[in-house]
């Protein structure tokens, strides 16, 4: 095969990874902090990529305004999440908390394929594509990636400059010993919860660029997600971020030199290697 | 004889001859409904065989999807007899388990983190299903190939439903005894410190991942046992009723529902679960496509959040409570 | 200042504190010493609301505090060293001071208190950046302390500062009690190491499995005989 096949997936594989990396660091915050897992995360990024086609095609709004729409959703929804399901059942058992999640899914899923079908919906977008020797990036993949990343700086920024920021991080090191520098939990939780839905309304308005919306978008995205944050070990951010890419990559090439499906098929494959020999992730597990 | 034991035989009775009764034509359908109770009420059980010791498993539809593909494609292929098509499903699927569970075991992965791997392998199975299309059909799933005039034991394939419907009961009284024997076992204290506490059981001499594999494997290994029967009876398998987080979610689901820690919880919640879809069904048919789901959905959250013990299990509590006299624990620290 | 009257507490079904009454005058320096598993540590969780007391009431400046959830009792002004120093290990130590002044009316003069904080103790303000986790358990122990000033308290709890020290280090942190105490701080420590932390208090309380057995000058108390052999190894 022409190496530029490869060379041309390998970068796309890098443009991937920078949204994939959004949606794990998103999941991992959350569970650094409250120490549950969303398993509906995805589902409130399938939420905010309607909310921008509805915005977009239906009302008519520019794609940037639709865009900031998702944001403030995500946000709402984080908070909406954290109050009415989380909240209430932060001392139950682990199971419980699982379950919850997992109910949030199967009702937005389901809800969504009652309102409005299994019909995929897509936003029109007519961008240019870039061609540099040889290799074609369209300009739908290249902004995506440009703003993820971005994005994580200032996550990072937001995480280690300001207080609140660093007041999340402690938290997940020793949520008792916040409580005794007089931090009422309840208010760390809610701000984290709401930058987690920020994440996800971020990175629904960088997928709908390239993925059309459906019900299962969930079903798509979410297991990749999941094993992202298993492999660079659950709550570790740097190992999200590395891990975002290692998959991404494995997928285009993957998808490259066999199949698209393939391509899935081996990374998932490669997690499950690695779960035989590192369940901890690639990196050590949070501290 | 114990009122408890007389009215258990008593169902049992009732159980045993109610094929025979006259069901005025509705006689398939209520066999149907049936067979589905008890398959899943045993696939319910086995999975709470690990959900009451606090292992969450979030990728039963793994074992699932296994021992159905298993069986259906060994025979479809090979004409290989179900029964030893079986023997091999719960083979693999308890080499799944193991494979594994030692190095989730060994490196103390448990809680979400557990679940969430679990959700991982269910999903990963899933996807090799629909991608290895030339042998499994893909995403539009495989029929059984006909046994035609060999139907019968030896193929597992019987035209008449009342046959499935025995077997699934035998199988569903199997999972019960199984279920009731490890209640009782040794396992059983060791288990529950397990889930309480690792590190302290540990301490104690208790052989934390021997324990834990031991039960994951029972799991799976009966998991896998009712995909087999399932594929036998609906003679057609697909990936996403059979592998994946939503029929995973569901197994969890009808169990929570009618109470994880107890011996007919599985019953309970997989009997209301059915009988949920079956009436949206009826009242809605296709034109509220995803409405029963929805309600599913809505019903575990507020299960979750106000009856954790389930149906069965608050109603047992609540009966038990007003039989013991209830003394009020004190609330330690909050989060 | 800080009164405690009958104060019962334990988690779930075990109870580690009896009626338990003690008071602490502002400007004082308190011990409660005892041995392991006395109930001492259950003893600041609950007046620093980790734990709701089963009955007994807990004032803090003519304030009832029982039951109050610990934000809201550090905003009182009760700050507390949690056994095993519970720093943020990931945080620097410039963070892990800032974090002390969470309350909004520590952090309105976070930078005062980090100051006063540096100027206390020289050696923060050296390895301001050093990643907590990988400092010295003397250094440690410096750091909780100086934490705890952040939040601008009224009384600070000290729960088992020596604890796993070695004898020269436990020296150094009960010298920077002492400077602390001379800033004026009231203090409340809870001790196992009887004779160091005697010579730093002006009373003390004795606790053993969770009743109060034993109260005064801790002058007095170093002399009583039984003391001295069962807790001082003389």
């Amino acid at each position: 095969m022409d190496p530029i096949f490869l060379v041309e997936a390998a970068i796309n594989g890098i443009l991937l990874g920078g949204v994939l990396a959004l949606l794990a660091l998103g999941l991992n915050l959350i569970f650094g902090v409250l120490d549950i897992v969303w398993i509906a995360y995805v589902d409130l990024v399938m939420l905010c990529m309607y909310a921008i086609y509805f915005f977009n095609v239906s009302f008519g709004w520019p794609i940037w305004a639709a865009g900031l729409v998702s944001l403030v959703l995500g946000a709402l929804l984080g908070i909406a999440v954290h109050l009415l399901i989380i909240s209430p059942i932060l001392t139950s058992a682990p199971i419980n908390q699982l379950l919850a999640t997992g109910g949030l899914l199967f009702f937005l899923q389901s809800a969504a394929t009652f309102l409005w079908t299994t019909d995929h919906r897509t936003v029109r977008l007519s961008l240019p594509s870039y061609e540099i020797a040889g290799i074609f990036l369209p300009a739908t993949r290249i902004i995506p990636f440009a703003i993820s990343i971005l994005a994580v700086i200032a996550l990072y920024f937001f995480l280690t400059r300001t207080y609140i920021g660093t007041a999340i991080r402690a938290v997940s090191q020793d949520r008792e010993a916040m409580s005794l520098m007089g931090a009422s939990p309840q208010r760390v939780y809610l701000v984290t919860s709401a930058v987690g839905g920020l994440m996800a309304g971020l990175a629904g308005a960088l997928l709908i660029f390239q993925y059309s919306v459906h019900p299962f978008f969930g079903g798509q995205f979410g297991p990749l997600t999941f094993m992202i944050c298993v492999l660079g070990g659950l709550g570790n951010m740097v190992g999200a971020f590395i891990a975002s890419f290692i998959m991404s990559e494995i997928i285009a090439i993957g998808g490259v030199v066999i199949s698209t499906e393939m391509g899935y098929v081996i990374a998932f494959v490669i997690f499950i290697v690695m779960m035989f020999v590192r369940p901890g992730g690639i990196l050590a597990k949070r501290e | 004889m114990t009122r408890g034991r007389l009215l258990a035989l008593a169902v049992l009775a009732f159980l045993l001859v109610a094929p025979f009764l006259p069901m005025g034509g509705m006689q398939q359908y209520v066999l149907h409904v049936a067979i589905q109770i008890f398959i899943w009420s045993f696939i319910g059980q086995a999975w709470s065989l690990m959900g009451r010791f606090g292992l969450v498993s979030l990728g039963h539809g793994a074992f699932l999807g296994v021992g159905a593909y298993t069986t259906t494609l060994l025979w479809n292929f090979y004409s290989l007899t179900p029964w030893i098509g079986a023997l091999l499903a719960v083979a693999a699927a308890v080499g799944i388990a193991v494979v594994l569970g030692i190095p989730c075991f060994r490196f103390r992965v448990i809680g979400h983190y557990f679940a969430l791997v679990t959700l991982a392998v269910g999903e990963v199975i899933r996807l090799l299903i629909v991608a290895e299309r030339d042998w499994t059909g893909g995403s539009l799933g495989a029929s059984l190939k006909t046994a035609g005039t060999a139907s019968g034991l030896w193929t597992l394939q019987f035209a008449d439903k009342r046959v499935f419907y025995y077997a699934s009961l035998v199988l569903f009284l199997a999972g019960l005894s199984v279920w009731d024997r490890v209640d009782r076992s040794m396992a059983r204290p060791a288990l529950e410190a397990i889930g309480e506490d690792e590190t302290a059981a540990a301490s104690v001499g208790i052989r934390v991942t021997r324990f834990k594999l031991g039960i994951t494997v029972v799991s799976a290994g009966l998991t896998a046992l009712g995909g087999v029967l399932y594929a036998q009876y609906m003679s057609y398998v697909n990936p996403d009723t059979l592998s994946g987080i939503g029929v995973s979610l569901k197994i969890v689901f009808a169990v929570v529902l009618g109470g994880m820690y107890s011996l007919m919880g599985p019953l309970v919640g997989t009997a209301l679960t059915t009988a949920l879809g079956e009436a949206l069904r009826i009242a809605f048919g296709l034109k509220f496509l995803g409405m029963a789901d929805t309600i599913y959905g809505l019903l575990l959250i507020i299960f979750i959040i106000f009856l954790p013990a389930g149906i069965y299990g608050s109603i047992r509590e609540a009966i038990r409570r007003r039989d013991a006299g209830s003394e009020a624990t004190p609330h330690a620290a909050a989060r | 200042m800080l009164e405690l009257s009958q104060v019962t507490a334990g988690y779930g079904h075990f109870t580690a504190l009896w009626d338990v009454s003690l008071r602490v005058a502002e400007g004082e320096a308190v011990a409660v010493v005892g041995p392991n598993g006395a109930g001492k540590t259950t003893l600041l969780r609950v007046i620093s609301g980790l734990i709701a007391p089963r009955s007994g009431r807990i004032a803090f400046e003519g304030a009832e505090l029982a039951g109050h959830p610990p934000h809201d009792i550090v905003a009182h002004g009760i700050a507390h060293v949690p056994e095993g120093r519970r720093l943020f290990p990931g945080l620097t130590v410039a963070d892990n001071l800032k974090m002390g002044a969470f309350v909004p009316a520590a952090r309105a003069r976070y930078r005062e208190s980090l100051e006063r904080v540096y100027t206390l103790f020289p050696v923060l303000a050296e390895r301001q950046g050093q990643r907590a986790g990988s400092m010295s358990g003397g250094e440690q122990q410096m750091l909780a302390l100086g934490r705890a000033l952040m939040s601008r308290p009224k009384i600070i709890l000290l729960d088992e500062p020596s604890l796993g020290l070695a004898p020269v280090m436990v020296l150094r942190v009960f010298d920077l009690i002492r400077r602390v105490r001379e800033e004026g701080y009231t203090i409340l420590v809870v001790e196992q190491n009887v004779r160091q932390v005697l010579k730093l208090v002006d009373r003390a309380y004795l606790l053993e499995v969770g009743r109060l057995k034993m109260e005064g000058r801790a002058a007095e108390l170093a002399e009583q005989d039984f003391v001295r052999k069962a807790y001082m190894g003389v």
